[in-house]
């Protein structure tokens, strides 16, 4: 890991890129629309290529650097122009940005990996940094606590960003969760290599965000969304009060909608 | 005085890290007493470090310091040698552990020696010296009062700096009721406390050598700088008439001035303390005119596949290690299965980086994925390893050795059906068209995959089967309008 993406934030740009992630694709693809619509209406054009795929975590982490070097040069055609690319997901994001560079740093096309790099930025903290985004809150009173991913945190350098944009929303009350450094145990392949672990991280994790007394978690991330739901709704109401999921762009869009 | 003591280094655990992992995870006080341990030990460091720019500073200076005495490793190593030797100390090398071992029995056969107080040492570990020297008619005791502990349970340190932190007050109560003739079984701390150190001062009283690790060498004064907490160190070095220190070759700084920043960092770290109760510093053996210090002292380096990692610049940074252990107190692994679970000397985010690279991918090849990547050891280890990344150069090793060859036993921890996966996979990402049409039949169908196929049959295990949204993001966006280009 190389430090943190204490980006400069860059000028208010027209037109955004937006990079859904094959998790958000598949699985979340109102996260992803949220997420575009909160950009647009904070008055940008939000382009959505249709080439796009995945940015290759996947096939690195475990090792298959030809493979995802090759999904990562997809990428690099599918979105040609200058435009920053925001990204609803600090996993993604910390690949394309932070590994990316690393991943082909003894290649031919290492520029333009860079280049590509340097227009990566996290939904949250591009809400907050450049576009100081302010929302109205048209919910019902509601507490909620945060979730925050590894790689947001310690690769994206997002830590505070998300639960600004939570606080400002005057209805909803943030609770902080005792164990919110701490991994939630999904680790992409991690799950299904180590799933006895991982298994007692992600109960651990649940543990905590219920002694918040929140009934909404919110996280920036799919990947950790999908591994703790996903054990939420094994465990049934068996391990306590009910505790909904979802990622961030989806509530704030929810909340601020005034249609 | 009788206390039993076990010399060997453990039964190993036979199977894999997920094996291991699974017995851990069923032993329920194993688990209490690391969580209790690591959440106490984070809340110290953290306690340490108010200001993160401070934090960050140091943090650049420790990674500094190692890194250039690293730069210049095989001229620091002989300046190293020179200097001790200038000051009376006799220094030896060790390409193996074995060597090493030899070397320490020597030096003890010279002079008919019977026994041995140990002060803490993870290079001993590694050599598995207390057993060797067991079978050769040598009683090694631990005097450190963790590895003590674990020496008379017959065990393996589960942590580099807390030995025996996987036991509670009743565990270690039992034991030395058990082993520690006239103790009564108690669970009050300072009365065991006691008990070891009586056991422990006849031990040094008699002994005739004691053995030490090194935290620092100094290239430029010869100085073995040691670091510890209950002064069994400074007697284990002081008191017996020879003394014995073993080290890894990466132990080197460059000058005097390099050791208060690491010092501020080491015990901070590893502890959450500003500062250890002892700080010995030896230059050399007992000088004319000086009333205590042993006559002799001899310093082994130890390679053990060291030069090997060196070669290689990204692996390398390993090399940087101080052995604080910050790493596992904040790996949410380690925490929850402990330190025998990696069955290694190094347990935790660090062994899971040294181990396969000394030991080889073949012998240690499942550690690099014992992990989330979830980088909690990276933003605390206090030289700035990149273990996260380095991590991943060991499964991409697995995968393709690099042409350097740096890494033992690596290209054979693949299997034809996982590249042939990532080649399907590869195929499907980097192809567009393909991926569209594939995620819009995973839109349709994906849903109907049986949850106990591979993959899913490990995720399904704790959690439900995940949904496949009904229609994908590239079609949402298309409906609702958004440009494409
Ligand atoms: S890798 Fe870093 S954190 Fe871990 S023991 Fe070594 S110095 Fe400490």
């Amino acid at each position: 890991m190389s430090t943190p993406s204490a980006a400069v934030p860059p000028e208010r740009p027209e037109t955004v890129y937006f990079f859904g992630t094959c998790l958000v694709d598949l699985f979340y693809p109102q996260a992803g629309l949220a997420g575009m619509e909160l950009l647009k209406r904070q008055g940008l054009r939000v382009v959505f290529p249709q080439d796009q795929t995945c940015c290759g975590q996947p096939a690195r982490n475990c090792g298959f650097f030809e493979e995802a070097r090759a999904v990562a040069r997809a990428q690099f055609d599918a979105f040609p122009e200058p435009w920053p690319i925001v990204v609803p997901s600090g996993s993604c994001a910390g690949m394309m940005r932070v590994h990316y560079p690393q991943l082909f740093a003894d290649q031919p096309d290492r520029e333009r990996a860079e280049a590509f790099a340097a227009r990566i930025y996290e939904l949250s903290w591009f809400l907050v940094h450049v576009l100081d985004c302010k929302l109205a809150d048209h919910g019902e009173p509601v507490t909620v606590t945060w979730h925050a991913s590894c790689h947001s945190m310690r690769e994206m350098g997002v830590t505070d960003e998300p639960k600004r944009l939570l606080r400002s929303l005057e209805n909803v009350t943030l609770v902080e969760n005792p164990r919110e450094r701490e991994c939630c145990g999904f680790g992409g392949t991690f799950s299904v290599r180590q799933p006895e672990v991982s298994a007692a991280m992600v109960a651990d994790k649940i543990d905590a965000l219920r002694s918040t007394g929140a009934t909404e978690m919110v996280t920036g991330d799919c990947g950790c969304l999908m591994n703790i739901t996903g054990a939420l709704d094994r465990m049934g109401g068996k391990a306590g009060p009910p505790l909904r999921g979802r990622h961030l762009a989806e509530f704030l869009l929810e909340r601020s909608d005034d249609r | 005085m009788t206390a039993d003591v076990q010399t060997g280094a453990g039964a190993p655990k036979a199977g894999s890290f997920a094996e291991r992992a699974h017995l851990a995870l069923d032993d329920k006080p194993l688990r209490a007493n690391f969580r209790r341990a690591m959440d106490g030990l984070m809340a110290k460091r953290a306690a340490q470090f108010p200001d993160a720019a401070d934090l960050a500073a140091l943090r650049a200076r420790g990674a500094a310091i190692k890194e250039r005495a690293l730069a210049r490793l095989p001229d620091l190593l002989e300046q190293l040698e020179a200097r001790c030797t200038g000051n009376g100390i006799k220094v030896h090398w060790a390409e193996t552990t074995d060597e090493a071992n030899r070397i320490v029995l020597g030096i003890f056969r010279e002079h008919g020696v019977k026994t041995v107080v140990k002060g803490k040492s993870m290079v001993s570990e590694e050599m598995h010296l207390n057993a060797f020297l067991g079978e050769h008619g040598i009683q090694a005791i631990e005097s450190d009062l963790g590895e003590y502990i674990i020496q008379l349970a017959g065990e393996m340190p589960s942590h580099i700096v807390m030995p025996c932190i996987h036991k509670n007050k009743g565990q270690i109560g039992a034991l030395f009721a058990e082993h520690i003739e006239g103790q009564r079984y108690t669970e009050d701390v300072d009365e065991l406390t006691a008990a070891a150190r009586r056991v422990l001062r006849d031990r040094f009283a008699e002994a005739d050598a004691g053995i030490s690790g090194v935290n620092f060498a100094v290239a430029e004064t010869g100085t073995l700088v040691l670091v510890e907490n209950e002064g069994n160190g400074r007697l284990s070095t002081t008191l017996p008439p020879l003394h014995v220190a073993v080290m890894g070759i990466e132990k080197l700084v460059e000058t005097l001035d390099d050791i208060p920043p690491l010092l501020a960092l080491l015990p901070r770290s590893a502890t959450g303390q500003p500062i250890t109760t002892y700080v010995n510093m030896i230059t050399s053996p007992r000088r004319e005119g000086e009333k205590d210090g042993p006559r002799e002292v001899h310093l082994v380096l130890l390679d053990n596949g060291r030069t090997r990692v060196y070669a290689d610049p990204e692996l390398r940074e390993t090399l940087r290690c101080i052995r604080c252990g910050a790493c596992m107190n904040h790996c949410p692994v380690y925490a929850r299965v402990g330190g025998h679970t990696y069955d290694a000397v190094y347990p935790g985010p660090i062994g899971k980086i040294l181990t396969p690279q000394i030991a080889g991918l073949d012998a240690a090849g499942d550690l690099p994925h014992a992990s989330s990547l979830c980088n909690a050891c990276v933003e605390v280890c206090p030289v700035k390893i990149p273990i996260a990344d380095i991590l991943v150069r060991l499964r991409r090793e697995a995968v393709r050795p690099s042409a350097s060859n740096a890494v033992k036993g690596a290209g054979g921890g693949w299997t034809l059906s996982e590249s042939s996966a990532w080649a399907g996979w590869k195929w499907l990402h980097a192809n567009p068209v393909l991926y569209r049409l594939g995620s819009r039949a995973l839109a349709l169908a994906g849903n109907l995959i049986p949850a106990g196929l591979p993959p899913l049959k490990a995720w399904t295990s704790v959690r439900s089967k995940p949904k496949f949204a009904p229609r994908t993001l590239h079609q949402l966006a298309r409906d609702k309008g958004f440009d494409d280009a």
